[in-house]
């Protein structure tokens, strides 16, 4: 039996609805039938394997602005977690230092086990990630940017490799094509196919669907579900599409202003925050975010009363 | 403590050969863009040809109209030559890690396996590659249009090269630092590092021309040994053979101080955001 669309259908507001009708009518025909599991994503979240991701008190400041001011959390191992936030949250910041691309001023940041700050080349091939804002090299073949990605992953046969992650992403009509002629949708699969092909135990995600049409953004987001299924993958996803990050992710994490606003899953914030959607407990937060007249803590709406 | 479970779908990740893998894709990488793009082979081309002739014909003209710079010949075709190479191995250098920034491609790499040494060595890989594209027609036509055979220097020649490439790659190092640490604003830097030499280095006269309290700066240069052991072996038929080795000496310092400052602005990037935030 398929509950996905049948926990969301009790509230499902004109939000909601819009974004249903965006998703794929063959997919939709298969929740509608209930013949689809519900997202491994979507079980209950919980913290008692062994963390992929650990971050512990992480202050990141560049000069007299605070981005990041002082976080915790633990991923474990098969999750999938949404870092959400408003523009200067402190998301990007963040992820840059899951990646190891920014030092922290304080705190660290365990990934697998090894910190990023110092150690970050010991996990870095066990690790990937897709954004629309980091290109790969217009000019070359997609069979040439992700022969290149292969070997400098070390990925073992590699051509083997190569052909089974065109044919899963679809785009092996799109080998012999350069990166740069692609669509935008085309585009996000090759990425996804870059960040895919050493199958990472951690994948970073920013973005993933950003800019596409809804049948392949749909179809991008079943791609991910299945791989953190498969691969028991933990994957961070910074997204602003709330249906995205309701159907993805089993935990959300919210900043504001370099904190950590909420942590929990979807469902319980929405009900926390007494709303109907998960866009709704963000609009809402990020209005209050920039009225900047509350504390968190003072908010009534983080106490659930509208 | 790092979890390590097996990984069967991975390859080795320590060890020289994994080094040279990762090495030898990011060289596939710029040789891909070299084949797909014949204005950049075009571009590699053009200013040393246009070098070469310019120097080559204005060495004509003296040695026709004076005669003194007859017994010079091929002292400006030879220091054009030796110059480009020098230009065009840390153009070739640089300009590899911009395509990286030009294509919004270094978040994949610094986010990738690669070490910044393998960065550093797939880079010297293809600044020999983009010098060899550059300077071996040229080389050619110098000896076609004025008679000036580079191989006649033999070993001195190899002596030249080799100091002078290892210098380049000592300036790459800093200048794609530079571009690292703060963004497409140092990117003219990339450009024109190489000819803040220009005026010390003694490419076209000698370092007697200088002041004299410029000498030692210049001598601090391992180019300024080349191009005056170039001057000798036209002029004297003679190499020093100890002023090359000093030369050589001077161009380890260098890449080692060309590397640590690469590494420390990579390291002060990590610490800005800059790598983040690439662009002007």
């Amino acid at each position: 039996m398929c509950r996905y669309p049948a926990r969301r259908a009790a509230r499902r507001t004109l939000v909601e609805a819009m974004r249903f009708a965006e998703i794929a009518p063959d997919r939709r025909a298969r929740q509608e039938k209930g013949d689809c599991e519900m997202p491994a994503a979507h079980a209950p979240w919980s913290d008692t394997g062994a963390a992929a991701v650990e971050v512990v008190d992480l202050v990141k400041e560049f000069g007299s602005v605070t981005a990041v001011a002082g976080i915790s959390f633990r991923l474990a191992r098969g999750t999938i977690t949404a870092l959400l936030g408003g523009n200067g949250a402190g998301k990007t910041t963040t992820i840059a230092m899951l990646m190891g691309l920014i030092v922290p001023t304080s705190g660290s940041v365990r990934v697998l086990g090894a910190d990023m700050a110092r150690d970050r080349h010991k996990v870095l091939h066990r690790i990937n990630f897709e954004s629309p804002y980091a290109d790969i090299p217009m000019r070359m073949t997609v069979r040439e940017n992700l022969d290149v990605f292969g070997r400098i992953y070390g990925v073992a046969e590699l051509a083997r490799q190569l052909r089974q992650v065109a044919q899963e992403l679809r785009i092996e009509e799109l080998l012999e094509r350069p990166y740069g002629k692609l669509s935008a949708g085309q585009k996000t699969r090759v990425s996804l196919a870059k960040a895919l092909l050493n199958r990472p135990e951690v994948l970073l995600l920013d973005e993933p669907t950003a800019s596409l049409d809804p049948d392949t953004a749909d179809w991008v987001r079943s791609h991910i579900e299945a791989y953190a299924r498969e691969a028991a993958a933990t994957i961070v996803l910074a997204s602003h599409n709330m249906g995205e990050v309701e159907r993805l992710a089993g935990r959300v994490i919210m900043l504001e202003r370099g904190r950590i606003l909420a942590d929990a899953p979807p469902d319980e914030l929405i009900r926390r925050y007494g709303r109907t959607s998960l866009e709704e407990v963000f609009l809402a937060i990020a209005r209050r975010s920039t009225e900047g007249s509350v504390e968190p803590e003072a908010a009534p709406l983080l106490q659930g009363t509208k | 403590m790092i979890q390590q479970p097996p990984q069967p779908h991975l390859l080795a990740q320590t060890g020289p050969a994994a080094s040279l893998r990762r090495v030898h894709g990011l060289v596939l990488r710029y040789w891909y863009v070299i084949r797909s793009s014949w204005p950049r082979t075009a571009e590699l081309i053009y200013w040393p040809l246009v070098q070469m002739l310019m120097w080559g014909f204005l060495q004509k003209h003296l040695a026709s109209a004076t005669g003194l710079a007859g017994r010079a010949a091929g002292l400006f075709i030879g220091g054009v030559l030796l110059w480009d190479i020098l230009i065009r191995s840390q153009l070739g250098f640089a300009v590899a890690f911009l395509e990286e920034v030009w294509s919004r491609n270094l978040g994949h790499l610094m986010m990738s396996p690669l070490r910044p040494w393998e960065l550093g060595l797939a880079l010297i890989v293809v600044s020999l590659i983009k010098v060899s594209v550059a300077m071996v027609p040229v080389a050619l036509l110098a000896n076609v249009f004025f008679g000036f055979n580079v191989l006649s220097l033999g070993f001195a020649f190899a002596a030249f090269f080799a100091n002078l490439v290892m210098m380049s790659w000592a300036l790459g190092f800093v200048s794609i630092g530079a571009v690292i640490r703060w963004g497409l604003g140092a990117e003219s830097f990339a450009w024109l590092i190489g000819f803040l030499l220009l005026p010390l280095v003694c490419v076209y006269y000698p370092l007697a021309t200088l002041p004299g309290w410029l000498q030692p700066v210049a001598l601090a240069l391992p180019p300024t040994h080349v191009f005056e052991g170039l001057r000798a072996l036209v002029l004297e038929g003679r190499l020093d053979s100890g002023d090359m080795l000093i030369a050589f000496g001077l161009n380890l310092v260098y890449l080692g101080l060309g590397y640590a400052v690469f590494r420390r602005l990579l390291e002060d990037a990590r610490r800005a955001g800059s790598l983040v935030q690439m662009g002007e």
